[in-house]
């Protein structure tokens, strides 16, 4: 006998990403999610961020990774709260895990979290966490196919920061390319070059940052 | 890697709903899946092999419906098939569109005895 169910797959977790988002808005807190692939600069971009916007919000930084301390330990010299979120072997990061975090922080008086997420750019693009915004990283010399291989990641991104934009001229790297298939699936997207080393772009960024995180906390 | 925590909610949606039902097994549980997910209907089905063991819905056989990524344009109204994730209309190039179907991912029916 074939009964009707019709139950969403994701639901338990697109449940819990809409909890902390109204657990977050009453708070005050913007949260920014953050993807890209191991080694495309997520760390050094929020290293980066904090550098330049600590003046102007409270900054924590959830900093997942499937073992080890190594980045928070990063955020912590820079005297920022953070929190390493062990995923022991998951290639993404759940709502679940975030909520169960949040109690970690001292809410009342932060602005804005970072979460880095597992580098990956396959998984993390389908499990909400109940950010406000997602930041994708695409690194020069990862390649300028990246955006046609894992469309979802780059449609379901607000952001795209070509990172390590110093390096173009050591690859071959085609920039009109990979800027014409993130907006031909992602009409909306808004796409920074960016370079940490030798700071290029960085403040273009930063101001949109801050624009982004402003609208939600006032 | 993915489909794994999603696999344990299949299982959960298929168990509970036949339960309701008083079932004693569950063969079949067919999925909806849009073109705009990244799941991968042949891993989930390995790894329900696997956590579905010692309860009524072993081994049952997934069926997997494709929905199609269907945008609607807001400016001539055309609905597209859009090819590989690409936001245009066939009819009038714009890009101001709505997606209408492709992100679905949902337990839609389950045959039990």
């Amino acid at each position: 006998m074939e009964i009707k169910v019709v139950h969403q797959i994701l639901e338990w977790n697109e449940d819990v990403s809409d909890k902390i988002k109204s657990d977050l808005t009453k708070k005050n807190v913007c949260l920014i999610n953050l993807m890209g692939s191991p080694g495309a600069g997520k760390t050094s971009i929020i290293t980066t961020i904090i550098n330049n916007l600590s003046d102007k919000f409270n900054i924590g930084v959830i900093e997942g990774d499937i073992a080890g301390q190594i980045d928070a330990q990063k955020m912590k010299d820079l005297g920022v709260p953070v929190v390493q979120l062990n995923t022991d072997g998951a290639c993404h990061i759940e709502a679940m895990s975030i909520d169960n975090i949040l109690p970690e922080f001292d809410l009342d008086t932060l602005d804005v979290i970072f979460v880095e997420n597992i580098g990956n750019l396959v998984c993390p693009a389908e499990f909400n966490i109940g950010e406000d915004m997602r930041i994708a990283l695409l690194s020069i010399p990862e390649g300028d196919d990246k955006v046609e291989k894992y469309p979802l990641m780059f449609q379901t991104t607000d952001a795209l920061v070509l990172n390590k934009y110093d390096m173009i001229e050591y690859f071959d790297f085609d920039e009109q390319r990979a800027i014409k298939n993130a907006k031909d699936i992602n009409p909306k997207i808004s796409i920074f070059k960016v370079s940490n080393k030798t700071t290029e772009g960085v403040l273009e960024f930063i101001k949109y940052l801050e624009n982004k995180i402003t609208e939600k906390i006032g | 890697m993915h489909e794994l925590s999603i696999t344990q909610s299949i299982l959960n949606i298929a168990v509970s709903s036949a339960q309701k039902e008083h079932a004693k097994k569950v063969n079949k549980i067919t999925i909806v899946l849009g073109e705009m997910t990244d799941f991968i209907p042949q891993y989930i089905q390995e790894y329900y092999n696997i956590v579905s063991k010692g309860t009524i819905a072993e081994n049952a056989e997934l069926v997997f419906k494709k929905a199609p990524a269907i945008a609607r344009c807001l400016d001539c109204g055309h609905d597209t098939h859009l090819k590989d994730y690409k936001f245009i209309c066939e009819n009038c190039a714009s890009q101001n569109l709505k997606i209408i179907s492709g992100k679905e991912f949902f337990v839609e029916t389950i045959d039990i005895d």
